[in-house]
């Protein structure tokens, strides 16, 4: 089946600054799919490319099989879009918002049932200025969902939001997998990126640095893990056996130890600690985390 | 005063109901089940007066966009009248309330179709939601047209209020026979002060900016161009300078059209050619620089 986005060589130069640098994505249909990087690595200005807000310098860009430069109202009937900035509709109530937008549209979805999609039923009648900010970027996603779309962007969803607030936003997002819905989802939040993403790809300095799904993102699956614990008064890090030595990476009061086996030397060391008598009430293991990846893959290169 | 004091009663129990509804959840009343097509669906005069409805809607429920259309010109006809009373003033030369109700009713459309749609297109644009509207498949015109719709609307009230008020609170006689040149002046002034507005707004750099320039622009022109005092007290280059400006040829056609001397249906051509001319330049300037995307730039 053909991909629901495809991006090819994608470049958008503005004077001598490349704000992305050359980009290839494929998307599938019902895939939700997380473009993960810090503030201004280049995010934005491919959706709203991909969006048909902005043109390009370069490549080739296919949205539903349209180029997003030429799309007319019958593909804008197919596209969702949640932006990163837009208020609510000024002295409208929620459900008077989404009656003015279903009118855009030839087969909208039901009012009602999209009011109830973002939880939003027990504000239908309050004026859209005056939600919170959460409940404000529901409606947001309400208004991008009456049309009843095919794919939906949505740009930075829940930034700026309390924990509570962006629980609630992505249990929403969640419900769109429901759906069926084609997700692309920006943010710069790896949570939000490994909690609700089928497929990540990580864009730092305008290009794709890493992309994969969120366990195996950056070879995380294949990296060393950490083991770290304290050793008893008396005992120091030279008193291991020498195959622990081997994989010491540090000691500052608590010894790391990193390993690609994390298993196996966990049982040599368990064996030594109780052959000597001694306990590592401390002990941790650690496989690296989502963060830790996108941390050492979005450093700006010296 | 006394509409002065009624108002601001008004608005105080009318923002206590308010705070009211806010704290106490509404009920969820499900809407009726749509019937039939969309407005969409039902083709474009549909959908313009689909989206002037709701920019209708919208616009009765902003507190500063009513006072400053709605009850602002009234509150000017009511002073001007009660100072000058029954002077004979204009070029018309006629008693001053019946001068004030065409000058007022001139603010009262600029009011409606310049200031408040460069405010308003200024929010939207600047909020993001121009952009988030661009993003749906509702045609550009169809939200041009339906706001526009809107400002005429809004215009006539504004209008027939303050006929109203000058007829029955200070006994102005309205004239009859030339309710075409009124109504063609107001019409064709507001598109044209409509189509300004979009021309204008292109300047504007933010929603702050928005209400002092417009005013900064708008009062001068009122003080020259016969809205507040009659043109016939300013020297002859004030005059000339005002002429070639619109608001001095809508001021002028509403005040042939109303006044009780003229003859015919009170269609002043060349006044209503003029403020057509301003339209056409509004509107060309405006397809060139129009912006549906926020001025303030984001990542």
């Amino acid at each position: 089946m053909e991909p629901v986005v495809s991006v090819h060589g994608l470049r958008k130069r503005y004077g001598q600054f490349e704000a992305v640098a050359g980009i290839d994505l494929e998307i599938e249909r019902g895939e939700i799919f997380a473009f993960l990087g810090p503030n201004g690595a280049g995010k934005t200005t491919t959706v709203e490319i991909l969006e048909g807000f902005r043109t390009r310098t370069e490549g080739v860009v296919s949205v539903l099989g349209v180029d997003p430069a030429k799309g007319d109202p019958a593909w804008r009937n197919r596209v969702g879009a949640v932006l990163q900035e837009s208020n609510a509709e000024p002295g409208l109530t929620v459900r008077e918002s989404l009656q003015l937008y279903s009118g855009y549209y030839n087969e909208p979805r039901d009012i009602d049932e999209t009011i109830a999609l973002v939880g939003l039923q027990e504000k239908a009648d309050t004026i859209g200025t005056n939600l919170s900010g959460g409940q404000r970027r529901r409606l947001d996603v309400a208004l991008a969902l009456i049309g009843d779309p095919e794919l939906i962007f949505l740009d930075e969803p829940t930034t700026g939001f309390d924990p509570s607030a962006r629980r609630t936003a992505w249990h929403v997002i969640d419900g769109l997998r429901e759906l069926g819905k084609t997700v692309f989802l920006t943010t710069h939040y790896m949570e939000e990126a490994e909690q609700l993403a089928d497929r990540i790809a990580v864009i730092a300095g305008g290009k794709i640095v890493a992309e994969g799904t969120p366990g195996t993102l950056g070879g995380r699956n294949r990296m060393a893990a950490t083991i770290r614990f304290t050793l008893p008064e008396g005992t120091g890090a030279d008193d291991l056996p020498p195959e622990l030595r081997a994989l010491l990476a540090g000691e500052d009061g608590r010894v790391t130890l990193t390993t690609q086996t994390p298993l196996a030397h966990l049982h040599v060391l368990t064996d030594w600690a109780i052959a000597r008598g001694i306990d590592l009430p401390d002990i941790d293991v650690r496989r690296p985390t989502l963060e830790d990846v996108y941390l050492e893959l979005t450093e700006a290169p010296a | 005063m006394i509409l002065l004091w009624l108002w601001r009663r008004w608005r105080r129990r009318r923002d206590a109901a308010a705070e009211e509804e806010a704290e106490t959840p509404a009920e969820f009343r499900p809407t009726p089940a749509r019937k039939g097509p969309t407005a969409a669906a039902r083709g474009p005069v549909a959908l313009v007066l689909h989206q002037a409805y709701y920019d209708l809607r919208g616009f009765l429920r902003n507190k500063q966009a009513r006072f400053f259309t709605l009850a602002l010109p009234l509150l000017f006809l009511v002073v001007f009248v009660s100072v000058f009373g029954s002077d004979k003033i204009g070029p018309t030369n006629v008693a001053a309330r019946t001068y004030y109700v065409p000058g007022i009713s001139a603010l009262a459309v600029i009011a409606a179709s310049f200031v408040n749609l460069v405010i308003t297109i200024t929010v939207l644009r600047e909020e993001g939601i121009l952009k988030r509207r661009r993003a749906t498949p509702v045609p550009a015109w169809t939200l041009i047209a339906g706001r526009t719709l809107m400002a005429i609307a809004v215009s006539l009230i504004s209008m027939i209020v303050l006929m109203l008020v000058g007829r029955f609170a200070y006994g102005v006689k309205l004239p009859t026979r030339t309710i075409p040149g009124i109504a063609l002046t107001a019409v064709v002034g507001s598109i044209s002060f409509c189509a300004l507005a979009y021309a204008f707004s292109t300047a504007i750099e933010n929603e702050d900016a928005a209400q002092p320039m417009v005013q900064a622009i708008m009062l001068p022109l009122y003080f020259i161009s016969g809205v507040f005092i009659p043109a016939v007290n300013l020297p002859n280059w004030l005059k000339h300078v005002a002429q070639v400006f619109p608001v001095e040829h809508l001021s002028d056609g509403l005040h042939h059209a109303f006044a009780p001397t003229t003859t015919g249906a009170g269609i002043i051509w060349s006044d209503i050619g003029v403020l057509a001319l301003w339209g056409a330049i509004g509107l060309g300037f405006a397809l060139w620089r129009f912006s549906w995307l926020p001025k303030a730039a984001t990542g």
